[in-house]
């Protein structure tokens, strides 16, 4: 099974130890993972901002990237959410291509939804031991149904007791761009889900977007916790690897 | 009503500090969203009936002139009156005709939306003639200033009883008390022999149903009822895409509202106005008249926004909209706050006047997921960024960043570099703690938040070294 690695602009500049955890954890499964090396973004900052035409043209390149593979894996719902669920509607005008885009789409699958739904892992690698809480990143719940999968993983871990928080499925507050431009409103909603996190009592606030984490580690530093460690779902299940 | 939706950020800010408000908002939780849910799983296959809900108005929407001429020839013959206004204005100049002509000196109002859209109240005041809010959150509004409502459904949900207690002791002139239940029975003997004395009572209609020409209100008060059956005239004021095809089609419709909006399997008053009082009937108006509403929604209707004009105004949206709950509806300067007003205000207002709005949403679709007519909502406001772009209303340094950064990230040898040196840069401000606290360019982020530090050095360049 050929699988092709969607790393993440992210992953790639703020923690790639993620996309090594994510490559673990697919190699772990039996796949051959490959990485695309010149991939940079899904599009999806243009998207959201109004920009379609640069979202088109990184669609594309998304497109002639990761073509040729069985299976695209992104260790991110948002990035997923974008191929899967955008990706065809930016193409909607261009038959000839929404063909090959809808194919992408299909074979495109968010990391945790991956390990659990194609690959039936019934084991991962990671040892981490201690009490995590879970958020669940929007894109990926309601975009791509991801809820379950990461919990199933987590409980392959023999160390790991899971401690949900009260409104998981409540947005963090990044929103992306919204993060900067409504710096006050994502920063009190970044507040909310760090209280929300930490009543739980968990050594760990777990998730599975950079997005999501940096903004809630962001907001819990400035709280003044040192301790509570933010950490992606790749690097819990496949034991940390940077 | 005046169009304070530019100031977004600046009144978003404040409202966050607002200790009382906070309070206030934080029974939107309490209130709206668990009542909601549990409505739901007791209701068994709601998406089913989202989806037959979407359905019914997708069909009204697609023939929408033909519902409408259909309602209009059967309110015609049942021996209502109705009038077509194009925009706000006309809509006052109807209903303020309506009240000269019959010489009507006082209104009692029951809650409408339309009528704050198209500022009647004000037009009415302006033409001598005075109204007189019923709905006790509409009244509490009123007699504090002509305050602007900041929840579609429930108009005070900003204010606490403590405010309430003060506003009451301040202009009733009588002995301060917080109770509620005290509270209320104070608004009722105030209002009701404004209700007996009124000239004309001026509802809105959640629905108007097509074959058989009658209005549709839901309520759980009561004034709706006191205000279209005992003053001699009715004017019910609303959209045109209000419009269903059948009975039938609104009783499903019914179901999915009122447990969307509050909760509630169903209103305690749900009230169908047909004609006026008929020769063999003891009570209702002597005329009835209904006001039909445009005022941009059948621009809606060709365009982009065209599933818009699906809403049936339960304020689900904004119930579970975590930008909402966190500063409150007064921050949207208009009419319709929350996600459905990131929509219908740049829709109505026109988008330069509403700029942040749709930008004013982390795209989390908690409000599209559940809408009872199924809106993607989220959908929407990036057609309206989209639109933004095209028409050159972003902000030059966001359109550089963006066109800087789109232009490099199709060049993958540029931008590795680029990265490259980003992630070192950053590892060196975040220093030994790994916490950068000040980012040029990014004080929105570092105001409330720390940003952690990269490693130092990109994945795609600790990759290809791993596999030399």
């Amino acid at each position: 099974m050929r699988v092709a690695l969607f790393v993440t602009c992210l992953a790639d500049l703020m923690r790639p130890g993620v996309a090594f955890a994510a490559l673990r954890l697919l190699e772990h499964g039996g796949c051959t993972v490959e990485v695309p090396q010149t991939q940079t973004c899904c599009g999806q900052p243009a998207y959201n901002s109004g920009d379609r035409a640069t979202a088109i043209a990184l669609a594309r390149k998304v497109l002639d990237e990761f073509d040729g593979f069985d299976y695209v894996v992104a260790p991110s719902g948002s990035c997923g959410g974008m191929v899967r669920a955008h990706y065809p509607e930016l193409f909607r005008d261009d038959p000839a291509l929404l063909a090959r885009i809808e194919a992408l789409a299909a074979r495109t699958y968010e990391l945790t939804d991956f390990l659990v739904n194609v690959l039936r892992l019934d084991s991962v690698p990671g040892n981490f031991s201690g009490t995590v809480t879970y958020h669940d990143s929007c894109s990926g719940l309601r975009e791509l149904n991801v809820k379950a999968q990461p919990r199933t993983l987590l409980g392959k871990l023999p160390g790991v007791k899971l401690a949900e928080m009260n409104e998981a499925e409540t947005c963090c507050g990044f929103g992306g761009t919204f993060s900067l431009k409504f710096g006050e409103v994502s920063t009190q909603l970044a507040d909310n889900k760090c209280g929300n996190a930490c009543a739980t009592g968990a050594d760990a606030i777990v998730g599975g977007d950079l997005g999501c984490l940096l903004n809630i580690e962001g907001r819990l530093r400035r709280r003044g916790d040192l301790k509570t460690q933010v950490l992606h779902i790749a690097e819990v299940l496949a034991g940390r690897s940077d | 009503m005046d169009v304070r939706s530019n100031e977004f950020k600046a009144r978003a800010a404040a409202n966050l500090g607002d200790a009382k408000l906070q309070k206030g908002l934080g029974l939107i939780k309490v209130k709206a969203v668990v009542n909601r849910a549990s409505a739901v799983a007791e209701f068994g296959d709601f998406e089913t009936l989202r989806e037959a809900g979407k359905q019914i108005r997708n069909r009204a929407l697609a023939d929408l002139d033909l519902y409408l001429e259909r309602f209009e020839r059967e309110a015609t013959a049942r021996g209502a009156v109705v009038h077509w206004a194009e925009n706000a204005a006309e809509a006052c100049r109807i209903v303020v005709d309506i009240a000269r002509q019959n010489g009507a000196k006082t209104v009692a109002k029951s809650k409408s939306m339309v009528s704050e859209e198209v500022g009647l109240n004000d037009a009415l005041i302006e033409a001598g003639i005075e109204p007189i809010e019923t709905d006790l959150g509409e009244y509490i509004l009123q007699i504090n200033d002509a305050e602007p409502p900041s929840h579609i459904v429930m108009p005070v949900i900003h204010k606490t009883a403590e405010d309430v207690a003060d506003l009451f002791h301040e202009k009733h002139g009588t002995p301060r008390k917080t109770d509620p239940a005290a509270l209320t029975r104070e608004a009722r003997e105030i209002l009701r022999p404004k209700f007996l004395s009124a000239d004309m009572g001026v509802s809105g209609a959640n629905f108007l149903i097509a074959e058989t020409g009658s209005t549709l209100i839901v309520t759980n008060e009561g004034n709706g009822r006191l205000c279209t059956t005992l003053p001699r005239l009715h004017v019910a004021i609303t959209g045109i895409e209000k419009v269903v095809p059948t009975l039938e089609d609104v009783s499903t419709l019914l179901r999915l509202l009122p447990r969307s909006a509050t909760g509630q399997a169903i209103t305690n008053y749900v009230s169908l106005h047909t004609g006026p009082k008929h020769i063999d009937e003891s009570d209702g108006p002597q005329q009835f008249h209904i006001v039909l509403v445009d005022n941009g929604r059948s621009k809606l209707l060709a365009g982009e926004m065209r599933e818009m004009l699906r809403c049936i105004r339960c304020g689900a949206c904004m119930n579970h909209c975590p930008v909402y709950q966190a500063v409150g509806g007064h921050a949207w300067g208009w009419v319709y706050p929350g996600p459905m007003g990131n929509i219908l205000t740049p829709s109505y207002v026109g988008l330069e006047h509403a700029v942040q709005l749709p930008n004013a949403a982390t795209l989390c679709n908690q409000c599209g997921v559940v809408c009872p007519v199924k809106i993607p909502l989220p959908d929407l406001m990036r057609k309206l960024r989209e639109e933004q772009m095209a028409r050159g209303l972003k902000p030059w340094p966001e359109r550089l960043g963006l066109a800087l950064w789109g232009w490099a990230a199709q060049r993958p040898a540029l931008y590795a570099l680029g990265t490259r040196i980003a992630a070192r840069v950053m590892k060196w401000l975040g220093g030994g703690e790994k916490l950068i606290h000040r980012l040029p360019l990014a004080a929105g982020w570092t105001d409330g938040r720390d940003f952690p530090a990269p490693a130092g050095k990109t994945f795609r360049e600790l990759y290809r070294e791993k596999r030399k």
